[in-house]
């Protein structure tokens, strides 16, 4: 089976045949998970909420980026002034993924006002609509890699390539999130947004694309009165130039994993990775503990994990060891998309959920 | 008049959490707040069906286990997406150390 262009689009789509399915399969809905045993009292402890890791990691995330942003204005227009962008750059373009991602459940901190404060800037950095990815980042948890349900399956099976390398750099995600903010500023929304978002919480969309917008015009108004790109290189710019570690994180969450399974431990991964990168992913590597259980803060996953990973297949080592896994894999279902991971449990594990086992296809 | 049924005695539930109660078919979540009242609530978010009994208690609000979906359990008020549409809520007297729930 080779599936290409709209064939395969089609298998993805909230609009398309896949979705009626896996309605009929009993796939969709997502109330039949499996999940590790947890005592209550234990996961009572680490659901609890505390504003001050996440106040600790916000000042030192936007301090750096003030610190390196302010010293990037200083040195425009010589090499030295290229780290210090860099550094911006990712702390914009990629961390603000993590902190969108956090915010968005959330279980970042303990006040509702401060959750809700970092997801609406995060929001702006990553360009994500931030009632539109609420609902969409819903309906992930709900229906995780479930073909038809799932809006945010990145690794489509076969890939498309050219899209996943150019948005190393944010090539095709800022031009798509800048249609829709078009789109969205005229008071209007795709079908297959149609499917996850409610009627009442549109409008919310619509205004937030208006708003954005001013901004984003701003910027380049700025940069012809300046007649040089540094405000852009400080709004706007960084989704581009400093997007390459939101990809090089991102992937490593379900590609090449199975699809339409009910278990998160056949469709995620989770990976040890440096306390930098901990920092600028806020713990995100641990990823099928954060499916499992979603209600547990970034905070406290590594504690989780230590709970129930004699439930799951080892943890890949490094981003490098899950990447030797990713790119073959990722590589082979380009010519045979029947193909996906399969990893073993270690021994004494809570067997696979026993309606995913070996369903990780439905053609 | 409603029905009182007897749900589960006072100690089953820990201060600031909840517990699951099912009658005749239909799931209820039993809550006991930090100051020593109970409530109850229907079982199941509203937004999807997820049990709210393996929810987060705190501050007056259960937030359901997968999405987030946060709801008052004193009144059973939605308090922003993803849930929009309230919980539905029964109410609860104790008598000799057990837990009643008034069921229409």
């Amino acid at each position: 089976m080779n599936l290409m262009g709209s064939e395969r689009l089609k298998r993805y789509s909230l609009v398309g045949p896949e979705a009626e399915r896996a309605v009929v399969a009993g796939l969709a809905g997502g109330t039949d998970w499996f999940r590790s045993d947890m005592p209550r009292r234990r996961m009572k402890e680490l659901m609890r909420r505390s504003d001050y890791p996440a106040i600790r990691d916000t000042v030192i995330w936007l301090g750096a980026m003030a610190v390196c942003g302010a010293l990037g204005v200083v040195l425009w227009g010589g090499w030295l002034a290229v780290p210090f962008f860099a550094a911006y750059g990712v702390l914009y373009g990629s961390s603000s993924d993590s902190r969108w991602h956090e915010c968005g459940h959330g279980t970042a901190f303990k006040s509702r006002w401060m959750d809700d404060s970092i997801y609406h800037l995060a929001s702006f950095m990553v360009m994500r609509d931030p009632t539109v990815w609420r609902w969409s980042h819903a309906r992930h948890h709900t229906d995780t890699l479930i073909l038809g349900r799932d809006p945010e399956i990145l690794v489509m099976r076969p890939a498309r390539l050219a899209r996943i390398l150019g948005n190393t750099f944010g090539l095709v995600d800022v031009p798509v999130a800048s249609r829709d903010m078009v789109l969205h500023a005229a008071g209007r929304i795709t079908a297959a947004e149609r499917t996850f978002i409610p009627e009442s919480e549109q409008v919310r969309v619509f205004r937030t694309a208006r708003i954005w917008l001013v901004i984003y015009a701003a910027t380049i108004a700025a940069c012809v009165l300046c007649g040089s790109i540094l405000p852009a290189m400080l709004i706007g710019g960084p989704r581009l130039y400093g997007a390459f570690m939101l990809n090089v994180y991102g992937l490593t969450q379900h590609a090449g994993m199975g699809e339409n399974v009910l278990d998160h431990r056949l469709n995620t991964r989770t990976v040890y990775m440096s306390r930098i990168n901990r920092f600028l992913y806020w713990n995100m590597n641990y990823h099928v503990e954060h499916h499992m259980f979603p209600m547990v803060p970034y905070h406290r996953l590594p504690e989780l994990h230590e709970e129930i990973k004699g439930d799951l297949a080892p943890a890949y080592p490094s981003l490098w060891a899950a990447y030797k896994e990713i790119v073959p894999a990722v590589l082979r279902q380009l010519k045979d998309p029947t193909y996906y991971i399969h990893r073993e449990l270690p021994p004494g594990a809570a067997p696979y959920h026993p309606q995913s086992d070996g369903r990780a296809l439905a053609l | 008049m409603p029905e009182w049924i007897a749900a589960c005695a006072v100690d089953d539930i820990d201060l600031e959490d909840v517990i699951p109660f099912q009658h005749d078919g239909v799931d209820y979540a039993i809550y006991r707040s930090p100051q020593d009242e109970f409530f109850a609530t229907a079982g199941y978010c509203t937004h999807e069906r997820m049990a709210l009994c393996d929810g987060l208690v705190m501050d007056g609000i259960i937030e359901c286990p997968k999405h987030n979906g946060r709801f008052d359990y004193t009144t059973g008020k939605a308090a922003g997406a993803p849930v929009l549409v309230d919980l539905r809520t029964f109410p609860v007297t104790i008598e000799d150390g057990t837990v009643y729930i008034g069921i229409e």
